[in-house]
């Protein structure tokens, strides 16, 4: 369980987390999402106490992080995997932890085994790890106390499509035998996978929260027309929020229906016209996590590079 | 990645997990996570060896009749007193520069406890060094001249006092580790600071308040000679000054900072 109630937090004046109230329950995993400064670092590390937050306050399993006894053995924490010892081995760094929490260092052995890490690689110094190994290790840490409560800052950060796989498991078995566990990414396809809730962070804000059923009860339509530029004044005016989508087309948030006679009333020839329900979440997120992308107007941002995948 | 996963059910009365860590394991921590590293382990090594290559020229050299288990101290804790406080300006600078503070503070959130527990193991690391000390030049003294009148001589008052010079000298390096809370600037300003101060204090503007401010003449006598109440007096003074104002403050900074920002 993990709850934060209205936490606030200003840097020089700017504030960079505002206002963020949620809860984690037992049995479910927690996407939070949203794109690289959005607050979602600074979050994290407000709910364990790494940084104090100005208004608000944070509970994991019920007590302030600060109050829970032996924290490393109820809730495992991953925020930056290069925050290691360069000069210290692998294995070392891990041991140094199982002795503060208390463990017996065997446990060491076989987090390094859970996560991939080879003797070899155990012997070797975290200076020489790869961006992947590094994120291992953190991994194998957050694991080390064998916690109920995970939480994780871009987990999926430099492993491979193999090693997400594996993590996405990792982290649903987790929360099937009851753990509550908290995961950030910039990246939705990363969070969709795994996540049964989503919280949606952009400028410091939640901007929607819910199911992923929840998140996309809204419909859009893509579109392709011979005179785009009569279709785009037409959208316009007709208060449609619209997206450019990659060629010559739009992604609209309507039905298609409304457009087809949108269409028909302006002398507008469309070549295309089709739902595009799948697209809806990353929309969503796109929009949320950048502003003004609701502004009915075709000159904005190009669109989301994975948008433009999926309408391929 | 493997392919094992945890299957056991989630836990949550298992011995230890709502036990929190003690001091002792918490100093143990410290203590090994002063030798652990590349930079701790190596200048372990270099303080003995450097140790034994003072006291083995010192008795080598000069009038064997001066080869006195005090005046053999004098050089072979030199080597210490200098790199010691370099181990505990790594010991609190780490956690920083290296960024262990985000797992250390995670781990133990009463940073308070944290730091108490460096200052215990620094201070066993200044006596087990002060041990390999004496030890050294025991054996030094033994080995080249044994037989000379009052060797041994006021050994143990040197002894404790060269607990106070070594001890205190490591201490000064954690308060200044965890006030300027950066490796390379709280090492220039550990030996350069001093410098600057006994030039300073030397004109004779300040008269005679040198020997009470500053730590080189204050701290100097104590692995020499026996020290009188106003050595003793001088001593504590400058310890004030130099360890524990920059401890107050480090502590201070430390306990209210945000980690790893």
């Amino acid at each position: 369980m993990i709850e934060a109630q209205a936490l606030t937090k200003q840097f020089g004046g700017r504030t960079v987390v505002s206002d963020i109230t949620f809860r984690s329950e037992p049995g479910t995993v927690t996407g939070f999402l949203g794109p690289n400064g959005a607050g979602k670092s600074t979050t994290m590390r407000m709910l364990v106490g790494l940084s104090e937050p100005d208004r608000g306050e944070a509970r994991i399993l019920g007590q302030r992080y600060r109050d829970l006894p032996n924290p490393g053995r109820r809730v495992g924490i991953l925020l930056d995997a290069s925050a290691q010892h360069s000069g210290r081995r692998g294995r070392e760094a891990l041991a140094v932890s199982a002795q503060t929490m208390g463990i017996p260092a065997q446990r060491v052995g076989e987090v390094l085994e859970l996560v991939g890490l080879d003797e070899a690689a155990a012997r070797r110094r975290v200076g020489e790890y790869s961006l992947g190994m590094r994120q291992r290790l953190g991994l194998a840490h957050a694991l080390l106390g064998d916690p109920e409560v995970l939480i994780l800052d871009e987990p999926a950060n430099g492993l491979d499509p193999e090693g997400m796989r594996w993590m996405r498991g990792l982290l649903r078995g987790l929360a099937d035998r009851g753990g509550t566990v908290l995961l950030s990414s910039h990246l939705l396809a990363e969070v969709e996978a795994v996540a049964d809730r989503m919280m949606i962070v952009g400028d410091g804000r939640i901007q929607a929260q819910g199911t992923r059923a929840e998140l996309l009860t809204e419909s859009a339509t893509i579109v392709e027309a011979a005179d785009l530029a009569t279709l785009d004044a037409a959208l316009l005016s007709a208060g449609l929020a619209t997206h450019p989508a990659d060629g010559d087309r739009r992604l609209v948030e309507a039905d298609p229906e409304v457009i087809a006679r949108l269409a028909m009333a302006n002398d507008v020839v469309l070549r295309r016209l089709a739902p595009a329900e799948d697209t809806g979440l990353e929309r969503l997120f796109f929009e949320l996590t950048t502003g003004g992308g609701s502004a009915p107007s075709p000159n904005t941002v190009s669109i989301h590079p994975e948008l433009t995948g999926a309408l391929a | 990645m493997s392919t094992t996963t945890l299957t056991a059910p989630i836990r949550v009365n298992t011995a230890g997990v709502h036990t929190r860590p003690s001091l002792g394991r918490l100093v143990a921590v410290e203590l090994r996570k002063m030798v652990n590293t590349r930079a701790g382990f190596w200048l372990q090594i270099a303080t003995v060896a450097i140790t034994v290559l003072a006291v083995t020229v010192r008795t080598v050299v000069g009038d064997a009749a001066d080869h006195t288990f005090g005046s053999i101290l004098e050089v072979g804790l030199k080597p210490a007193a200098v790199l010691l406080p370099v181990v505990g300006i790594l010991l609190v600078t780490s956690e920083w520069s290296q960024r262990t503070g985000m797992i250390t503070f995670a781990l133990v959130p009463m940073r308070s406890r944290v730091l108490g527990a460096k200052l215990i193991a620094s201070l066993v690391l200044a006596m087990a060094t002060l041990a390999m000390g004496v030890t050294v030049v025991a054996a030094g003294v033994l080995a080249a001249s044994p037989g000379v009148d009052g060797t041994w001589s006021d050994i143990a008052p040197l002894i404790g006092q060269s607990a106070i010079y070594l001890g205190g000298g490591m201490v000064v390096g954690v308060a200044f580790g965890a006030i300027v809370l950066a490796p390379a600037p709280a090492i220039v300003a550990l030996f350069a600071l001093p410098t600057a101060w006994l030039a300073v204090t030397s004109l004779s503007f300040f008269g005679d308040v040198g020997p009470w401010v500053d730590t080189g003449r204050a701290l100097g006598p104590l692995s020499r000679e026996v020290v009188d109440g106003t050595q003793w007096a001088q001593a504590g003074t400058s310890l004030a000054l130099w360890m524990l104002l920059p401890l107050l403050i480090g502590i201070w900074r430390i306990t209210r900072r945000e980690v790893a920002v």
